[in-house]
């Protein structure tokens, strides 16, 4: 598993393949939108029938991912169940694998738009970083806009990091994204990093590739060698 | 035939009026004043093109013989109004094409608007059967047979090879065979101009083609997709000195531009028309004289239908002239007219099984409609021509998924679709039936992304495929609309682009269908490629360019397996020219790109075609023995296959018509929100967790269908032992058309993980920025 660590505000964290993000001094593993239940959700409404195992693939890459980093916390930023309803209608294999996460783990629940009744709180500040669903004074870490970013022709979901911000792709399976060079984003984060999720994680500037898009002639773009965006 | 007490299909050549014998009976009722209430005659075509005319040419009769029938159509283009009032008050002859058919049974009116039916009229039956819009069609008109028992059908075909598999798809019918008539007369048009290596506009016969029309009363020009149909309309115009009448007509324009165009046609204002498929399959305006196809009509049926088109006097021969658009066309071609000389068609094959998706969306269908009862229901579907051998345990399958989706994780007991509520199967919300009837209809065709000029609404360019543009990086270069275009991004999803007119692109795209071509037309034309003395056949640059293939690289010739290896844009092309079919060569791809992921040479996709497969790769093929080596050819595959684009392709088209994945209307996907997620991902879930899901099941099949069987191809390389391999210096005359294929099928292995981490350290070195063991610092 290739991963690749970075300091934010003064902070060692290490973004993970999966998309969540280990943070070694508070011995904790982040995530943001999980959606738990989403299939169920559409179900209930008239919809599709989708593959109902997508709550049951998330809860497992998490098991995982907290199995290798050993951490003791568990922060979900939000969004952990596509709607209230959903917390009570989990099948039971992924109702089981959730009580084991939580029986081994601290576990903090901040809650997002679609969950705003889960039981949880809405911010937890920790080292002067705050921890939210949703972007809002920096610094600090969020989900929400399910990020993704477009390398080589793929569209891979990816985690943000700007001055006052970092953004989580999300962690659920059956979830779609928004682009980072989307308005929404490009406003919180104009300048600064990507890290995409997949295989294995790479490290892009952002905006994406400024100097083709910005400057038509092809001129790269000229900044000061050698220095990260401050 | 007229008064046949059964069902009816009738085999004419186009011209030979069998639209109207259809008619007939409707029209005897009619002056007979035996008509009866509601909706009479029922009409289906597979164009809605074809809708109209038949309403123009109906409307003069019925005027003559001052009856009072009401003809009316109804397809997509139909008025909501319009629509809503045909529902409460049915005309006595409604038009219609299939998926307008299904819409109409899944309304909960059907039993009433069909219950007087007396005649149905499938026009154009060969074009619609061996299809799953022929399937859904199917399942339709047996639903009519149940709404309506005492309806007659009549069918109406072209000349095919095999009519008794098309009575066969109609339940039954009785075969009548028309006149064949006169055999055509078609040629390749000379031209002044020699034809491209490559490409598929043909405008380089412009000026040929205007000389044409100038000499004919009236003519249809066909192309084969809407973007080639717009560039040749320009090129016309372009050396349209005289302001010739000449229109232009496909699928994409609007409403009333299709309509203005086709009763200028009919009044006799033009001298011609360029189209595309939606002018094709017989329509019957009079005075068209001569029919142009701009580019290889890809299979001969569709060749002699299209000629079928001019001079629809049942008497004299049809007059049509071929423009190959490129050289390898010209090859094609020449065979093409071999054939047709020799009264070849096409092998017409037995239509498949109907599709189990199509009988998935059928079931979904009905329900809108109100209860049904599935023991009443089973017959009727194998009362369906496709469905005839279908067993219970399939259909209770395909009920089950649709009612529960079917999975082995009973997850949707409380959310089910379909319930049971006294021995009735019904929607458990009905408020679901709107969804259900936007996702009607069979026809998947892939997404398109809109290319233009600049950033923020710029002049458009044409349309490319999501997966063509997904494979492009900022600054590559590639071919639309017959100009090199530099890509820049993708926004709101639209693909932006700076004109680069100086720079030879990078990579080249065609985006049009996909058609096979037979593969006694591939023997055809391998064999006039190794014949050299039948080259004086062949116009001048045609022989030439034969030539130059064998100087820099070499002819493939019947028994060899002939291939080569060159370097174009920072990829490796390796091309093989088997000549075995478009199946064969799909196939081949599958199984070689498997053994190249093996030996690292980074496999990033590949095309097949009747005639050779072309495989793009990070690192050569520089010895292609152990590649196309038998043994152990199999090995490992089918994990490669399961996982390979091919089976996510098909699996996206079963998804949607099943009803898993509601289809993306057009207009639905401005923002560069994903609102969904991909298909893949469903796919990859299934395959972990429910493997034997009818989904996957029904994936399979259909790709094995698209897919040679592995033990011929074995069998193939093991006949034709003997591998000629070349190192040309740079893209042969050959491998050009190629590199133009539609249909790449990505490769997602090493290459793929390689050309990712290439991209970001490019993107990171142009900002100046640089990674330290895999550090970077950010923040303040």
């Amino acid at each position: 598993m290739t991963a690749t660590s970075f300091t934010f505000h003064g902070q060692h964290l290490v973004a993970l393949p999966t998309g969540a993000l280990h943070w070694p001094a508070q011995d904790a593993l982040l995530v943001a939108d999980l959606h738990l239940g989403k299939s169920e959700r559409m179900a209930r409404r008239g919809g599709a029938l989708l593959p109902p195992y997508e709550s049951q693939a998330t809860l497992a890459r998490l098991t995982t991912d907290l199995r290798i980093t050993s951490t003791r916390r568990l922060i979900a930023l939000g969004d952990t169940f596509d709607d209230d309803a959903a917390q009570d209608a989990l099948g039971p294999l992924a109702r089981a694998t959730l009580d084991q996460i939580t029986a081994r783990h601290d576990c903090i629940w901040i809650t997002g738009n679609h969950d705003p009744q889960a039981p949880g709180q809405t911010a937890l500040t920790l080292n002067g970083l705050t921890l939210r669903h949703i972007a809002g004074n920096g610094p600090d870490i969020s989900g929400h806009y399910h990020p993704k970013i477009t390398l080589a022709g793929r569209r891979l979901p990816a985690f943000l990091i700007g001055t006052a911000h970092l953004i989580l792709p999300a962690y659920g399976a059956y979830t779609g994204g928004l682009d980072a060079d989307h308005p929404a984003l490009a406003t919180l984060i104009p300048d600064g990093c990507a890290i995409t999720t997949g295989k294995r994680t790479r490290m892009v500037p952002l905006p994406l590739g400024s100097s083709l898009h910005k400057y038509p002639g092809g001129r790269a773009r000229q900044r000061s060698g050698g220095n990260a965006p401050q | 035939m007229l008064h046949a007490p059964g069902h009816a299909l009738l085999i004419a050549p186009t011209g030979g009026g069998k639209t109207l014998a259809g008619f007939l009976p409707t029209l005897a009722d009619a002056c007979t004043g035996a008509l009866g209430e509601g909706m009479h005659t029922l009409y289906v075509s597979p164009l809605k093109a074809l809708t109209h005319d038949i309403a123009r040419n109906l409307s003069r009769p019925v005027a003559d013989l001052g009856l009072a029938l009401r003809i009316e159509d109804r397809t997509g283009d139909t008025s909501a109004a319009k629509r809503a009032r045909q529902r409460v008050d049915p005309p006595h002859v409604l038009l219609t094409t299939p998926e307008s058919l299904a819409l109409m049974l899944s309304y909960p009116e059907a039993p009433r608007i069909f219950a007087g039916l007396k005649r149905v009229v499938i026009d154009e039956i060969h074009a619609l059967a061996d299809s799953k819009r022929g399937d859904q069609l199917a399942l339709g008109l047996s639903r009519l047979m149940t709404l309506a028992p005492g309806l007659r059908m009549a069918g109406l075909s072209a000349t095919v090879e095999n009519p008794s598999a098309l009575a066969q798809f109609m339940g039954e019918a009785d075969v009548v065979l028309a006149d064949p008539g006169p055999p055509p007369d078609i040629a390749i048009l000379p031209t002044t101009a020699t034809p491209p290596w490559s490409g598929a506009g043909g405008a380089y016969a412009a000026r040929d083609v205007l000389a044409a029309i100038r000499d004919a009363r009236l003519t249809l020009v066909f192309i084969n997709t809407r973007a080639q149909a717009e560039l040749f309309f320009q090129a016309l115009w372009a050396v349209n000195d005289e302001n010739l009448p000449i229109g232009l007509h496909h699928g994409s324009l609007s409403r009333d531009a299709r309509h203005k165009v086709e009763s200028a046609m009919a009044q006799g204002a033009l001298r011609a028309v360029v189209a595309t498929g939606s002018l094709d399959l017989g329509l019957d305006w009079g005075d068209v004289d001569l029919v142009i196809q701009i580019g290889a009509p890809k299979n001969i049926k569709r060749l002699v239908q299209r000629i079928g088109r001019a001079n629809h006097r049942f008497d004299t021969p049809s007059r049509a002239r071929i423009v190959p658009a490129n050289r390898f066309e010209v090859l094609e071609c020449t065979a093409a007219l071999q054939a047709v000389q020799a009264g070849e068609l096409d092998g017409d094959g037995l239509p498949p099984v109907g599709g189990l998706d199509v009988l998935c969306q059928h079931i979904l269908t009905l329900a809108c409609a109100g209860p049904f009862d599935a023991e009443a229901l089973f017959p009727e579907i194998r009362r369906a021509g496709p469905y005839a051998a279908l067993t219970r345990a399939q259909f209770d399958d395909c009920l089950d998924f649709v009612a529960t989706g079917g999975y082995a994780l009973r997850a949707y007991d409380r959310w089910q679709r379909l319930m049971q509520r006294n021995g009735m199967w019904q929607l458990r919300d009905p408020r679901a039936a709107r969804d259900i009837r936007m996702n009607i209809g069979t026809i998947v065709a892939p997404e398109l992304l809109s290319v233009r000029r600049g950033p923020r609404g710029g002049a458009p360019l044409g349309e490319i495929e999501e997966s063509f543009a997904a494979s492009l990086s900022p600054g590559d270069t590639f071919l639309i609309g017959g100009q090199t275009v530099r890509y820049d991004r993708l926004r709101d999803m639209v693909v932006e682009v700076t004109p680069q007119p100086t720079r030879e692109p990078k990579i080249a795209v065609f985006n049009g269908l996909k058609m096979a071509t037979s593969t006694e037309l591939s023997a055809r034309v391998l064999a006039l490629i190794g014949d050299r003395s039948a080259w004086t056949n062949l116009p001048d640059h045609t022989a030439e360019w034969l030539a130059l293939q064998a100087e820099v690289a070499t002819l493939p010739t019947p028994g060899t397996m002939t291939c080569e290896s060159f370097l174009r844009g920072g990829r490796w092309y390796f091309a093989l020219y088997s000549f075995a079919g478009r199946n064969a060569n799909q196939t081949l791809g599958l199984l070689l790109t498997h053994r190249m992921e093996q030996s690292n040479l980074a496999p990033l996709g590949f095309v097949a075609t009747d005639y050779a497969l072309l495989i793009w790769s990070l690192d050569p093929v520089r010895d292609p023995a152990p590649l196309l080596d038998p043994h152990g050819l199999r090995d490992g595959i089918e994990t490669w296959l399961a996982e390979n684009a091919v089976m996510k392709r098909t699996f996206r088209a079963v998804a949607t018509i099943s009803g898993l994945l509601q289809r993306n209307l057009p207009g639905q996907r401005k923002s560069g929100k994903q609102a969904t997620f991909s298909s893949d991902i469903l796919y990859d879930t299934l395959r972990k967790f429910d493997p034997d899901h009818l989904l996957l099941r029904i994936t399979k099949q259909e790709s094995l269908r698209g897919l040679a069987d592995f033990g011929r191809i074995e069998e193939m390389l093991r006949a034709r032992p003997h591998i000629v391999h070349s190192l040309p210096p740079h893209v042969t005359p050959f491998a050009a058309p190629l590199m133009l294929e539609a249909g790449r099928i990505p490769i997602r292995g090493a290459g793929t993980e390689r050309l990712l981490d290439e991209e970001a350290a490019r993107m990171m070195a142009e900002a100046g920025l640089q990674l330290d063991d895999s550090r970077a610092k950010t923040g303040a």
